[in-house]
């Protein structure tokens, strides 16, 4: 086969999720929308904004988490900041007040966890190259997927929109536990701007819902022929397992939301229980249960965080079989963990509620469903060792953040077990030991999946039909993976220590406590405060060097190659022609010695033409 | 007893950053929570270094590997470890929290309101009067609601701080009036929420006199950072003392 110097933007296969049966009008329209040629006039606003392209819908996913991230991490250094220094006050706005600080806490937990490590890992990388990777030309639902884009963009302005309600931001927490998000009276924030976090997220749930949809039944119905689930590339099976839970998941989320909704509005108890008394008022209503609340929010909240991984692992898997240039070592094993962290990820809500009020006896099931994912977890650990064990692979920057996603993934695993040990849980609860933990497991080892991504897709997020597929730098690439690296264990292995220490989260200042004990307990926590909030600016810092790269590299980056990475997997092969039939004659990381060198056989290349 | 000194000198030498331990149940959470830590340490170097060693080494083919080796012995070793722990932290939790607490337990009341904890004494009758939502009134020193209609509510008293004998067995009721709050006391290794609605019962026994943070450690609104009380923790005599005092402050 000759290499296309087409860029991977001009790809367009074609999909048939209806082998059977009639086709749905959605379908129809599909088709009539991507078949058409690329060169056909189409006015911008129609090519780049209201898309039904699953590229260009991808791309505005990522961009969209890109702003967000960005807003997440000012946030968070506003909030390091106040907690070292707390008499510095933010210019335009005076002293942060403590239920500023708690506003912070709020907006960067939903930022980051539901606007960036559940859209850009699934439906940002998911859109723009899942399709291509099973040898489909479009997803599924192409007008479904460019709504759901836009009820998320919708969602993201409905939240950012609270930070100008009266009384300010929610600062209920992301876990908004009721009855401090159910009535408005419970502080400054909980009026509208609760309202709006309620409606966000409302839309986000819908979106989600509707996006894991979609992503379901492209896998399912619009393999191409010969992709069987065993040549599934690892990284559909982790959009796949995640997209599963988001279905279960988010549905259950706007499920309590509602709910929530109308114990605030038509009168309703379902959280609040008769006499609670909030800022004088008695609630004179039903009888309701705060944990019914907690039960809902962890069911979804859970899976929520192996949503946010699951992409990163399977990208993981191939980036470090490509560039190791193994098989992925145990690649049925890595199938199976995958699917079994998913399943177990859906029994272990509980361990969020230890000490909340559950009986000890259900404290005692819920760990033991969780010390479980220790195994596939561990399994998948030592697949990735194996894969790369004297491999001597090129220190390319996918494969950097790749091998740091694995660094990361063990230290923020390890400490998974502590905490799910209830006894444990019993003194940890709530302090800065957890913050440390989700943090480098969800937060860190995530990004560093994106990033891994981002360096590795890069040609495909360039190239489109009117620009060539371009690379990042990886000289730029390097100086972000040394610099991410390093103040990510600065900032958040120091946090284990000040939370063993006792320090408690969602503390808006650890001086002018009034509690003589609790100051001179606090206090202990201090000397560490400086040199983390250092290390977050550092991390913070460590990122400009991947902007420059990615606006320098978008204009001016060298061009890639057709399969730049000699990748085995299909949204690196050659463009076909409308009428050729798309179809895989291997699984994927076919990578072998023949005669004393390394050689390759992508999934699209068939036996016959390589006798 | 001959392994006392090497654990207690164990947990001086790796305790540093845990604050002090003052309860009957701490000694052994603490020294199961070092043991993970040194445990998770462990396996965090073992597989760096495996990490690291195998991306330093020269290439090699890797055709002939054996699975078995590679995957099922680490993971049968993983499992028997984790499962070790899981059983020894039940076993604890099993302890603390599967049974109520002696029936000689002074009770005492916790309420948590925002922002500011509240202490309820049953007085001599050993019987906690009933309360009512509407008489709140933290202002006209009724800060629970204890219904003055109830005789059995007439000698209780409430407190700002929790004053505790030593080595006696203590059951705490948890309330919440308002929103949730987290009861926590670092150095009793104590935690847990208490929720408007329902009474959790917490036992636990204080072995060293002193005075000890509570904090609220569920986010509970713009002053949860300064929702605080003090434990009192009082060798026997004294806190008879202190009893009797604010005893009979109750009955008149």
């Amino acid at each position: 086969m000759t290499p296309n110097p087409q860029a991977p933007g001009f790809r367009e296969k074609h999909c048939h999720p209806e082998r059977s049966g009639a086709e749905s009008k959605d379908l129809q329209f599909a088709r009539a929308a991507t078949d058409a040629s690329p060169l056909k006039e189409e006015s911008f606003l129609r090519r780049c904004v209201f898309s039904t392209d699953h590229r260009v819908i991808g791309r505005q996913y990522l961009v969209l988490a890109l702003i967000s991230v960005a807003i997440g991490t000012v946030l968070s250094l506003l909030m390091r900041l106040h907690l070292t220094w707390p008499e510095i006050g933010l210019p335009l706005h005076g002293p942060i007040l403590p239920e500023d600080y708690l506003a912070l806490v709020t907006f960067h937990g939903t930022l980051m966890i539901f606007y960036v490590l559940t859209t850009a890992p699934q439906s940002g990388f998911g859109n723009l190259i899942l399709p291509s990777q099973i040898g489909a030309r479009h997803m599924a639902f192409p007008r479904l997927n460019a709504a759901a884009f836009w009820l998320t963009a919708v969602a993201l302005v409905t939240l950012l929109s609270a930070t100008l309600a009266q009384g300010g931001g929610p600062i209920s927490g992301w876990t908004a536990y009721p009855p401090l998000s159910a009535v408005a009276s419970a502080g400054p924030g909980q009026g509208l701007g609760m309202d709006l976090w309620l409606a966000s997220l409302g839309l986000f749930s819908i979106a989600t819902t509707i996006a894991s949809v979609n992503t379901l039944t492209t896998v399912i119905r619009c393999r191409c022929e010969g992709m069987t689930w065993e040549r599934l590339p690892l990284t559909v099976w982790g959009w796949f397992t995640a997209a599963l839970l988001s279905l279960l998941a988010f549905s259950v989320l706007l499920a309590a939301l509602l709910l929530l909704f109308c114990d605030r509005h038509a009168g309703t108890s379902f959280f609040v229980p008769a006499g609670d008394i909030v800022g004088r008022t008695l609630h004179g209503g039903g009888n309701g249960s705060p944990l019914l609340w907690l039960h809902l929010f962890w069911f979804f909240g859970h899976p929520e965080v192996y949503i946010a991984i699951l992409p990163g692992m399977g990208l993981t898997s191939m980036v470090l079989g490509n560039f190791a240039r193994r098989r992925i070592f145990g690649y049925r094993i890595m199938i199976a963990t995958t699917l079994l962290i998913g399943f177990l990820g859906i029994l272990v809500w509980g361990h969020h509620m230890f000490v909340a009020g559950l009986n000890p006896f259900a404290g005692t099931a819920f760990s033991v469903s969780t010390m479980a994912i220790a195994i596939p977890a561990a399994a998948k650990v030592l697949s990735w060792l194996a894969t790369i064990w004297r491999s001597r692979p090129e220190p390319k920057s996918a494969m950097l953040f790749a091998l740091g996603f694995v660094s990361l993934f063990v230290t923020g695993g390890l400490t998974g077990p502590i905490l799910a040990q209830p006894i444990l849980d019993q003194y940890l609860h709530n302090t800065f030991f957890v913050v440390a933990h989700f943090h480098i497991i969800m937060a860190m080892a995530g990004v560093f999946g994106l990033f891994s991504a981002t360096y590795y897709w890069f040609p495909q997020i360039a190239g489109t039909p009117l620009r060539p597929a371009r690379l990042m730098s990886e000289t730029l690439g390097r100086i972000h993976f040394w610099g991410t690296l390093a103040g990510a264990y600065a900032t958040f292995l120091p946090m284990h220590i000040t939370g063993l220490e006792g320090e408690p989260r969602h503390y808006a200042q650890l001086t002018g406590i009034p509690g003589q004990q609790a100051a001179h307990l606090l206090a202990r926590t201090i000397p560490l405060q400086a040199p983390i909030t250092f290390a977050a600016i550092f991390l913070a810092a460590a990122q400009l060097p991947f902007l420059l790269n990615l606006v320098v590299s978008l204009r001016n980056g060298r061009l890639a190659p057709p399969n730049p990475w000699n990748a085995t997997t299909l949204e690196w092969a050659p463009e076909p022609s409308p009428d050729e039939t798309i179809a895989v004659h291997r699984a994927p990381c076919d990578y072998r010695q023949r005669n004393n060198e390394a050689t390759f056989l992508p999934q699209w290349v068939s036996d016959s033409s390589t006798e | 007893m001959l392994l006392q000194p090497l654990t207690t000198a164990n947990l001086i030498l790796l305790r540093w950053p845990l604050p002090a331990d003052a309860s009957a149940h701490g000694p052994a959470l603490d020294h199961h929570l070092i043991l993970n830590i040194w445990i998770a340490g462990a396996l965090l170097g073992t597989v760096h270094l495996i990490l690291l060693i195998g991306l330093l080494s020269r290439r090699r083919s890797t055709e002939s590997r054996r699975g078995w080796i590679v995957e099922y012995v680490p993971l049968s070793f993983i499992i028997v470890l984790f499962a070790g722990l899981t059983i020894q932290a039940e076993i604890l939790w099993a302890s603390a929290r599967y049974t109520g607490a002696d029936a000689a337990a002074l009770q005492v009341e916790v309420t948590g309101m925002q922002f500011a904890w509240y202490f309820r004494y049953p007085g001599a009758d050993a019987a906690f009067g009933r309360t009512d939502a509407k008489l709140v009134a933290p202002g006209e020193g009724n800060p629970v609601g204890i219904d003055p209609a109830d005789p059995r509510g007439a000698d209780d008293f409430v407190t700002s701080e929790l004053v505790l004998p030593v080595g006696r067995a203590i059951d705490l009721r948890l309330h919440a009036q308002d929103v949730i709050h987290g009861f926590a006391v670092p150095e009793m290794r104590l935690k847990q929420n208490a929720v408007p609605g329902e009474t959790i019962h917490l036992h636990f026994t204080p072995t060293i006199a002193g005075t000890y943070a509570i904090l609220c450690t569920q986010l509970c609104g713009s002053g949860h950072y300064r929702m605080q009380a003090n434990l009192r923790v009082l060798p026997p005599g004294e806190f008879a003392a202190w009893l009797a005092s604010r005893q009979s402050g109750a009955a008149r």
